[in-house]
């Protein structure tokens, strides 16, 4: 077992789970809870997968991901924020919706071949930063490196300028950001949006970078889902997203990896001499939510900081919500 | 409501506004037209879906309708996928009745399935047991096993305020492997993804059984489970409607603060409903594994417990609706096992739930686009 490149692994793994869940900061702070991530992650992970082995170009296939993702979300953006449908049921409807529609447009695509995926490089300089670089600069996706650049693009955004400003008003507070001007409807449209972009943008990490290929529902299992729980226990922080969704990343291909070797630190490994032994290891990764949520949830009550105060409730003039 | 506030014009002109008046009532024939209505437009969605993909739309519906209603057979056959329908179906509508998102109805059914097979393979009673005690024991492990499983997110959400819809979805995972742990593994039968077939005794009765003294039932599959199923909605339409706890659950989903005010303890019903939602979904693991494969496989399920969440909105919640919801839906998913692509029947569902959830709107709001006249404001 090489730690060094588990952790480079569990980066590029992270590095999904990163798109989605900052995705979906930005759609929770404008205050819109979107449960479809799971379907928003499969059309952009089918859509993307389907253009670049039609087209040859992986390129085109993340635009298109990224505008599929985008189009679904805004099926939600107006039934919840127009039509004041229930947030929940819709997230779920778009989950149905997204994953039934990938699996009708997916068809025969998982017999379609090798195709040419997106660049991975080294970065010259920091990649010689001792411990850090060999694991975070070496030969990782340039999708990583767009991740590295958004997190603190995304922080920088909600906190220290004028539309985050507004865009934290619209979540915690619509009424005031209303009287102040500030179109509550549009905002919301727009970071529900953003937040499909971006579940797009990780779909096609899945297919054109880091683990190629169509398996059906199987292609995202569940990680829309745990993207939405990351969200959680990142208290609505794209840093503390970044860093849930790395150690996330890390500790399942530290599981993953754990299957391989006949001894771990020489005793027998229980994972090798008995295979069906790897099934609990399979359920590790969703045992983590739970005890990430739980930690999240006691961190956030002791603290007294929580979801943005309008998450999940929808905006009409005049009227005090719930 | 406008789109956003007036932009102040210097001239006057006319804009349109799309205007939600909320209702204080809504007429009685509003609601099933609604419903009908989304339902037709879903399928005409779908249909431009299905053409665009190169499927003939027309023949796929026709499909769909002979293969699940066309004979005495194939009735018998929907009546069958109905079965976990119903039950899993009636977990998600108790649940989310108090407006508890329990998504992990999959999860129970299949802990459910489970602690059912433990009784003849673990065994928990010894082979030979007659069918009468084996088959109530084997009811009882069913709901207490996806009772166990429904507790676990009620706790988390009662104690430590743990979002139940996350934390329910992470069991559907969790007991996935962990049926597949012992499909694999101690119960293997030669290393195929099933278990050895149940005894005799552990068999729901099947009408086909009965074929012996009425010949026109040969070859009919229904089985007690369904029998089951409807006890079990006119249980939980007695304890929903007409029970004193049904009218805690209720007034917790419809006003929590009330609820609170009133001094109902909603930590206690939260843990409650969850037991019963994961034990009826528990319920449906174990008529379906006793009931139909007669054996525990780890892919006996099409996801009945998802499906089941549409099949609670559709009965908006009601009990005793989810019975004819759940039919449809078996049909649906019977006819859909042929239908290609594979991922039609969950794309229709979809569009459906999505359907129905925007014409709500024409229920809880009157809708008119007006046409106004812009005055510039004074002084703007």
């Amino acid at each position: 077992m090489d730690l060094q490149l588990i952790v480079a692994a569990g980066i590029a793994t992270g590095t999904i789970l990163l798109f989605a869940a900052v995705g979906e900061i930005l759609a929770e702070r404008s205050g819109v809870l979107n449960l479809g991530v799971e379907g928003m992650m499969l059309i952009g992970a089918v859509a993307g997968y389907a253009t670049a082995v039609s087209t040859g170009n992986a390129w085109l296939g993340v635009v298109l991901a990224m505008l599929a993702g985008g189009l679904l979300s805004l099926l939600h953006g107006v039934v919840t924020i127009h039509f004041r449908a229930d947030q929940v049921v819709s997230g779920l409807a778009l989950t149905f919706l997204g994953t039934g529609l990938a699996r009708v447009l997916g068809e025969g695509l998982s017999k379609a071949g090798a195709i040419s995926l997106l660049p991975r490089f080294t970065v010259p300089v920091v990649s010689e930063i001792p411990i850090v670089g060999p694991v975070a600069f070496t030969d990782q996706s340039i999708l990583v490196y767009v991740g590295y650049l958004l997190v603190p693009a995304i922080w920088y955004w909600i906190n220290r300028t004028r539309p985050g400003l507004h865009l934290r008003a619209v979540g915690e507070e619509p009424a005031a950001a209303d009287a102040l001007g500030v179109s509550v409807y549009r905002m919301r449209y727009q970071y529900v949006f953003a937040g499909g972009l971006l579940a797009g943008l990780a779909g096609a990490t899945i297919t054109l970078a880091i683990q190629p290929g169509w398996f059906g529902a199987l292609t995202v299992n569940g990680r829309g889902w745990i993207a939405i729980g990351l969200v959680i226990f990142a208290q609505w922080s794209p840093f503390r997203a970044a860093f849930g969704a790395f150690l996330f990343g890390a500790i399942v291909q530290l599981t993953l990896s754990m299957q391989l070797p006949p001894t771990i630190l020489g005793f027998p490994n229980p994972f090798f001499e008995y295979h069906p032994n790897t099934f609990f290891l399979d359920m590790l990764p969703y045992a983590l939510v739970l005890v990430a949520l739980v930690l999240g949830s006691r961190e956030a009550m002791r603290k007294r900081i929580g979801a943005p105060a309008a998450l999940g409730i929808p905006y009409v003039r005049g009227e005090r919500g719930r | 409501m406008s789109a956003g506030p007036g932009r102040p014009g210097l001239s006057g002109g006319l804009r349109y506004d799309l205007r939600l008046e909320p209702r204080l009532d809504a007429p009685r024939w509003l609601s099933p037209a609604l419903t009908l209505g989304a339902i037709a437009i879903a399928l005409v969605i779908s249909g431009v879906i299905l053409a665009v993909v190169g499927a003939d739309p027309l023949r796929v519906y026709a499909h769909i309708v002979r293969s699940s209603f066309g004979s005495v057979g194939v009735i018998s056959d929907t009546l069958v996928k109905a079965t976990p329908l119903i039950l899993t179906g009636l977990a998600c509508a108790l649940a989310f009745r108090m407006r508890l998102w329990n998504i992990g109805a999959e999860g129970q059914l299949l802990l459910g399935a489970w602690a059912a097979s433990a009784v003849v393979l673990l065994p928990i009673l010894p082979a030979g047991t007659p069918g009468l005690i084996v088959l109530p024991a084997m009811l009882v492990a069913g709901f207490l096993g996806g009772a166990f499983w429904g507790l676990i997110p009620g706790f988390l959400k009662a104690r430590f305020g743990v979002n139940e819809i996350i934390a329910t979805l992470m069991l559907n995972y969790i007991a996935f492997s962990w049926i597949q742990y012992w499909v694999f593994g101690p119960w293997t039968e030669g290393g195929f993804q099933m278990t050895e077939q149940f005894p005799i005794e552990a068999w729901l009765p099947r009408l086909d059984d009965l074929a012996d003294a009425y010949p026109a039932l040969a070859g009919l599959t229904v089985h007690a489970g369904f029998l089951i199923a409807l006890i079990a909605a006119g249980v939980v339409w007695f304890i929903v409607e007409r029970s004193a706890w049904g009218y805690e659950i209720r007034l917790i989903g419809d006003n929590p603060r009330a609820a609170r005010y009133a001094g109902i303890r909603i930590a206690r019903n939260i843990l409650l409903v969850f037991a019963v939602s994961g034990g009826l979904a528990g319920l449906a693991g174990m008529t379906e594994i006793t009931g139909v494969v007669h054996r525990l496989q780890d892919n006996f399920s099409p996801g009945y417990g998802y499906t089941a969440i549409i099949v609670a909105y559709l009965a908006k919640f009601h009990p005793l609706r989810v019975v004819p919801v759940a039919i449809l839906f078996g049909a649906l998913i019977l006819a859909g096992r042929e239908i290609q692509p594979s991922g039609v029947p969950a794309m229709i569902q979809g569009i459906i739930l999505f359907c129905l959830i925007a014409s709500e709107v024409f229920l809880r709001y009157r809708v008119s686009l007006t046409r106004r006249a812009v005055v510039p404001a004074p002084g703007a």
